[in-house]
């Protein structure tokens, strides 16, 4: 992407495109993924309710997989996931691997 | 046709902000520039301007709430003094870089410590470099006047950009003088209705303001500052015209005075040259060619204008009325910086004076231009940098 010169830029910093920051894809900071294991999965949200970002998308009150372009990895899915009779719907991968 | 009064540096600004008659005013008093605020803010109390008055707990707070409102689409303004100033440091380039043309009188006064409650310009010029426009008023006729145009200039499309009007702290905030009003309505069509830049109360056009820019962008906003400012040197010149129309009294973007034909001269800013002026004038009744440059506009300075003016001159010595300690005062270095690309120059002198109130009398002009001669007819300097009325 060809970044703007100085001359085509809006003064003051003024952004004037509302929701521009979907423009700008923060997974990219991401060194470890989550992983969903949708049969571990009983549909409480909490993954949802907690994720700081909007990484968890979810369709007809149904969770789908995550959106990778968003999730920092920051695990706090992980974490609150009751998962399903003690097995984890949700677990932490190394990224890359 | 206007009104001639006697009034204070004070009560000729808070009358010139009510002719304005702002969207919002945010202030916090301190002296000397309470008198000024505790003035409009009646005017506001008895319902002779529209103005939303906001009091806040700090200076901090107050050019915040400025810049709020003016983020929102208004016209802000406010008012401060030494300490003052200094304690909006951090704000001051919040207003610049979001280009808010937000207009404040200061009325200039020394920084602590010693505490010091008196005028001398060691505040404005600590914020020199804080993007905001800078005009300078030697009495309360010209602070009123740049109070009057000082919107023209910073709401202009190609420069928004927040603009102070400096007078000296007691001398002029607090002396009763001459000085001419123009009527409400000639000062009401002049300033104009205010015209927002992408104000955030459009909220048919959603938008978001101060956001955090990161390396890749940063810089080319600060580039844009600097493009904004070398445009202001034009529209302080054609409001000035514009101004002259209105009232009879001409502005440039310094005055020059006896100027011409001199050998000797002295840069000062504010009130002291007043006091110059008179010295200059015993002295060209002696057969001296001296003469005076008053800056006017010192943001962004006119280096190019001010150089073509004293390039011809022999001896000249730049009096600062605030110092850098362990350098050459502000003023001295921009005329320094003025004269630099011409290949014979005159010899250029430093001499601070008047801090923390210090009397200016005429005769600290005189051992100055009477040093100033002396240079000339020997070449030798002393001194290039060097203090008047202080006690050894």
């Amino acid at each position: 992407m060809k970044l703007k010169g100085w001359k085509e830029m809006t003064p003051g910093a003024t952004i004037l495109e509302p929701g521009s920051s979907a423009n700008f894809k923060t997974g990219s900071w991401r060194a470890a993924k989550p992983r969903w294991i949708k049969e571990n999965c009983i549909q409480c949200l909490f993954c949802w309710l907690y994720c700081p970002d909007m990484a968890v998308k979810v369709k007809d009150s149904k969770r789908e997989d995550f959106d990778y372009d968003y999730c920092k990895g920051c695990g706090i899915c992980a974490l609150e996931c009751p998962g399903k009779k003690g097995n984890k719907a949700i677990i932490m991968e190394e990224e890359g691997k | 046709m206007g009104k001639i009064v006697a009034v204070t540096g004070n009560e000729a600004v808070a009358n010139a902000l009510r002719q304005i008659n702002p969207d919002v005013c945010a202030a916090y008093p301190i002296t000397p520039q309470t008198d000024l605020m505790q003035r409009f803010s009646s005017f506001a109390s008895d319902g002779l301007v529209d103005t939303e008055m906001i009091l806040v707990e700090s200076e901090h707070s107050a050019l915040s709430a400025c810049i709020g409102a003016s983020a929102a689409g208004g016209r802000a303004v406010t008012a401060t003094a030494g300490p003052g100033l200094a304690l909006m440091w951090e704000v001051l380039f919040v207003a610049s870089g979001m280009r808010l043309p937000i207009l404040m009188p200061v009325v200039n006064r020394s920084l602590s410590a010693p505490l010091n409650i008196h005028g001398d310009h060691s505040d404005a010029m600590g914020a020199r470099d804080s993007g905001w426009i800078q005009l300078w008023s030697e009495n309360a006729q010209e602070a009123y006047d740049n109070t009057v145009q000082a919107l023209n200039i910073a709401e202009d499309m190609d420069i928004r950009l927040p603009i102070m009007v400096c007078m000296d702290g007691f001398i002029i905030s607090h002396s009763i003088e001459r000085v001419e009003y123009l009527d409400d309505d000639v000062v009401k069509n002049f300033v104009g209705e205010y015209k927002p830049l992408n104000p955030l109360l459009d909220i048919k056009h959603p938008k978001s303001i101060g956001p955090l820019i990161l390396p890749d962008a940063y810089m080319e906003y600060k580039r844009m500052q600097h493009e904004a400012m070398s445009k202001v040197k034009d529209i302080v010149l054609k409001t000035a015209d514009a101004f002259a129309q209105i009232s009879g009294r001409k502005y440039g973007l310094f005055e020059a005075y006896r100027l011409d034909d001199a050998e000797v001269g002295i840069v000062i800013l504010n009130s002291a040259a007043g006091t110059t002026k008179d010295v200059v004038d015993s002295f060209r009744e002696k057969g001296i060619k001296a003469g005076l440059l008053k800056p006017r506009l010192f943001r962004p300075f006119p280096y190019e204008e001010v150089g073509e003016a004293l390039k011809d001159l022999k001896a000249i010595c730049v009096l600062d009325r605030a110092d850098s300690f362990g350098a050459f005062a502000p003023l001295y270095v921009e005329i320094a910086a003025s004269l630099y690309t011409y290949k014979t120059k005159p010899i250029l002198i430093n001499k601070v004076y008047g801090l923390g109130g210090r009397d200016y009398m005429p005769e600290h002009a005189e051992i100055v231009l009477n040093e100033l001669v002396e240079i000339v007819k020997t070449g030798k300097v002393k001194n290039y940098k060097d203090y008047i009325g202080v006690r050894e």
